[in-house]
């Protein structure tokens, strides 16, 4: 982990120049593994996540890693062992698209910091600095298995700024929750809440078409920055290496440095692939908008989100290599929204190459993301889709962390990737399925059997309410 | 298979002849969960006559004629069509787009000029060929509750239950209900106070009782004063309320006042179950909300289902949600994971909520003299990855399609793995 964080912050020093005068990562995570005992689960329905799924077997954590997994694995001396017979294990589910901390509960206008909506780009905000790591919503999202999310800005900026990558564990700052070493993502977002909310305002955008140039305008902004760099770059190369040369050097000033610009910053990180774009995009021809934007200046996209009408594209989006994040039913609560139908995931799933996941952007939704999956697997298997459980997980699991880039550390079950594990009390493709124990980084940090005794979140404790009978 | 192809056969004669409802039509072979104190009956037939169920049982045969349907069920589950939930189905296409939207009534009018509109009747905007009534049905729901919202007055006017089978007079008798709005979300609208709201509604009643107009200052217009009055003759009102202690205030004050109240939201009614079953007021209930989204949600908890009807207390359910009103068996299944019987959530989908909506007669149970609505579903009703096989609605078949099967199937013909 120390070598990954390493080459992490190594890339991001070469974003903008070979010599800093600032901290490459001026937030860095104060995560620490949490105290995680050898655990041996054995006996379970195993879903790996790499579309696999092993009758019977076992799993072995050890130092928060999965050290084995297969079948008679032997318990190591001093190893808990717990018997998962007839349940099952998965992954630890990630949601790719969430705003807990950011628009949390009590949902007060004081605490409601998900949108900087007071320019269309604001690629210079940063959703970590509105986490608020007491929001009860994280608790319950833990409760249903979820053990990694992506912290997203709003959608009302074109450009709405960084996402935060976050593990699911008790913390008092953002910091102690921030995923080490993942690779920023940049919220981006298509369609009518960008160009309704300036639109409002008379100002732009406020059309489809003032969101694109919105987007280029930016980028190419972006552009003429990292030109900059490169040139100052390139004369402080110069300067050193001439400056102690005792003709030459005699009369030589060292380059000024441009001065930052967070905004273009964080473009550039882009840019150089180094930050992953997450568009919130609702329509197939918008996204295939977004496709031609990325090309025109040479970034990648990771995953649309909100992709109601991704299955009009699906063989686009897997040839591009672009995952698509979506509701099992959402739809028709804007016009973007009207064509959303249910076997969206399941057709979007069906190429070679697909990469199909279920996001919930909604407090109420991430506690039941192995629900939401299994209603659009069900509507898969009807029009005649073979999506076993073991195909279908990976749209909570291997598929998200590869849009977040983290597919090397999460998101399936294999030796030497975190212990980021769910032990659900039946097939987890069930209303009546519950997570009974929920392991990040090895650790137990939830057990239906011994909940407890007070809420994670300070604005719960001393409420009063747990439990409570008249 | 064979059965699909009758089913379809007469959906053809049925709704492309627009011909006489077939009199009679048998399904066989069913697992018939009645929703009543008959229970589940295993491998049991039920007989349609004239839209309506003519008995139920085993070894059951047509009586009229020869060439009457039988439909196989194979064993699989029948329940009685199932609530909707409180819903803007038909009064509202896409509701970020105003024009499409009837549900909600404002004048504008500043709070010191308040009117009360409660002969407000939603229904009068229903719209039965909305795309969101075939998107509901295909999925068993076969009637909901048109709600109204005011955007003026904590009193949002009048809806009632509507039948989903596309008809224009869908309105179901009997069921007219007038809906108000407490606590913290209509404070705005009671002069910043929750207290603000029990004065107003003092003043309302007092006014509606009071012969004569009451002149400069009134809520209420002569029509407002005719409409509310049945209300306060033991007519059923719906409270939108959540916190505990504004539960306990309107328990006592519709008590007071001759009020027939339903508490709608009820997330900390749990609080207050014992007392709500002691005045027999009944809750309609999101079990999915479990976090304090704001000050009056604090004691927001999964098993509010499960405590309340532990209590004694008539439990339904409903999302709020009208495009994916169809996730209300999900709402149902969940109340189950977390301890309510299955029985009951299946109540809460069809019995108890024909019963608080006054439809007991002719909805939410199979059972004979009922309304034919019925569903035919491919495994356990409640959970997620079972879907309906054939709805009917007084009778008649649907037609299992919408406008999102359609942008199903033409562009799964487009997919070129296929």
């Amino acid at each position: 982990m120390i070598k990954f964080i390493f080459l992490f912050t190594a890339t991001l020093v070469t974003v903008v120049t070979s010599t800093p005068s600032w901290s490459a990562e001026p937030f860095p995570s104060t995560y620490r593994v949490p105290p995680n005992p050898l655990t041996l689960v054995r006996n379970a329905t195993v879903l790996t996540g790499t579309g696999t799924r092993i009758d019977n077997g076992d799993v072995l954590m050890a130092n928060g890693n999965i050290e084995a997994i297969g079948r008679d694995l032997t318990a190591p001396a001093g190893a808990r062992v717990i018997d998962a017979k007839g349940r099952w294990v998965t992954p630890g589910l990630i949601d790719v698209h969430s705003h807990l901390g950011v628009y949390p509960s009590p949902g007060e206008s004081a605490m409601s910091d998900g949108n900087e909506a007071t320019n269309p780009v604001t690629a210079n905000v940063w959703a970590e600095h509105s986490i608020w790591p007491q929001d009860p919503g994280f608790e319950t999202a833990l409760e249903g298995g979820v053990t990694t999310l992506q912290i997203l800005p709003g959608s009302a900026n074109l450009i709405g700024g960084r996402s935060a990558i976050v593990k699911n564990v008790p913390a008092t700052t953002y910091q102690a929750m921030k995923f080490p070493g993942a690779p920023y993502g940049l919220k981006m977002a298509c369609g009518e809440n960008p160009k309704d909310t300036y639109g409002a305002r008379n100002q732009a955008p406020s059309t489809r078409m003032g969101n694109v140039s919105g987007y280029r305008q930016a980028f190419a902004d972006a552009q003429d920055y990292q030109r900059q760099w490169q040139k100052y770059a390139r004369d402080l190369a110069t300067y050193d290496k001439q400056k102690d040369d005792k003709k030459r050097g005699k009369d030589l000033q060292p380059p000024v440095e441009p001065k930052r610009d967070l905004k273009l910053e964080t473009l550039v990180g882009v840019l150089r692939g180094d930050i992953l774009v997450h568009i919130h995009c609702y329509r197939a021809d918008e996204m295939a908008t977004m496709l031609d934007v990325a090309d025109e200046f040479g970034f990648k996209i990771a995953a649309f989100h909100h992709a109601v009408e991704a299955y009009k594209i699906a063989d686009l989006l897997a040839q591009r290599g672009v995952c698509a994040a979506m509701w099992a039913d959402w739809w028709g609560f804007k016009m973007e929204a009207f064509d959303g139908i249910q076997e969206n995931i399941a057709i979007v799933d069906r190429p070679v190459n697909s990469c199909a996941m279920l996001h919930s952007d909604s407090a109420e939704g991430v506690q039941r993301l192995n629900q939401e999956a299994a209603k659009a697997m069900a509507r898969g298997i009807r029009i005649g889709f073979d999506i076993p459980p073991e195909r279908a997980i990976r749209w909570l699991t291997a598929n998200p962390a590869k849009a977040l880039g983290l597919a090397d550390r999460i998101g399936s079950l294999e030796p030497g990737k975190m212990a980021d594990l769910v032990i659900w009390n039946r097939n987890p493709f069930s209303v009546y399925a519950l997570a009974d124990e929920v392991f990040v980084d090895g650790a137990l940090l939830f057990d239906r059997q011994h909940p407890a005794a007070d809420p994670r979140s300070d604005f719960l404790l001393g409420q009063q309410n747990k439990g409570e009978v008249r | 298979m064979k059965t699909l192809l009758l089913i379809a056969a007469f959906a053809g004669t049925v709704l492309a002849g627009n011909v006489a409802l077939a009199e009679e039509f048998l399904i066989r072979g069913a697992k018939v969960y009645t929703a009543s104190a008959q229970g589940t009956l295993e491998n049991a037939d039920v007989l349609v006559r004239n839209g309506k169920i003519a008995a139920v049982g085993r070894g059951l045969t047509a009586t009229c004629c020869a060439a009457v349907v039988v439909v196989d069920a194979r064993g699989r589950p029948l329940t009685p069509g199932l609530f909707g939930g409180l819903s803007m189905i038909g009064l509202a296409e896409v509701p970020h787009e105003p024009d499409t939207v009837d549900a909600v009534i404002g004048f504008s009018a500043p709070a010191w000029q308040q009117q009360w509109r409660p002969e407000f009747d939603v229904t009068l905007a229903y719209n039965p060929r909305s795309s969101l009534v075939p998107v509901a049905r295909i999925e068993g729901l076969t009637w909901v509750v048109l709600a109204p919202q005011s955007s003026d007055s904590i009193v949002a006017g009048q809806g009632a239950a509507i039948t989903l089978d596309g008809r224009y007079d869908a309105v179901l008798d009997g069921s007219r209900t007038l809906f108000v709005e407490l606590g913290s979300d209509a404070s705005p609208l009671s002069g910043g106070s929750r207290a603000g709201q029990y004065m107003l509604l003092q003043q309302a009643i007092r006014e509606g009782r009071a012969p004569g107009s009451p002149g400069r200052g009134a809520l209420l217009h002569a029509a407002g004063r005719e409409a509310l009055a049945p209300y306060l003759a033991g007519g059923r009102v719906v409270f939108q309320v959540e916190r505990a202690a504004d539960i306990l205030h309107l328990i006592r004050f519709a008590r007071r006042n001759g009020v027939k109240a339903v508490i709608s939201g009820g997330s900390e009614a749990w609080i207050v179950a014992r007392e709500l079953a002691q005045a027999n007021v009944p809750v309609i209930l999101n079990p999915l909300e479990d976090l304090p989204s704001d000050f009056d949600h604090l004691g927001a908890r999964m098993d509010n289902a499960a405590r309340l009807h532990q209590a004694g207390v008539r439990i339904a359910f409903s999302s709020g949600d009208s495009h994916n009103a169809r996730k209300i068996r999900q709402l149902a299944g969940n109340a189950v994971a977390h301890g309510l019987a299955w029985d009951v959530a299946l109540a809460a989908l069809t019995s108890t909520p024909a019963e608080i909506f006054g439809l007991d007669a002719t909805h939410g149970r199979i059972a004979v003299g009922q309304d034919a609505d019925l569903v035919l579903w491919d495994g356990d009703p409640l959970e997620v990855t079972t879907i309906a096989d054939q709805v009917w609605i007084a009778g008649r078949p649907i037609e299992m399609r919408s406008r999102q099967t359609e942008l199903r199937d033409r562009y799964l013909k487009q997919l070129h793995v296929n």
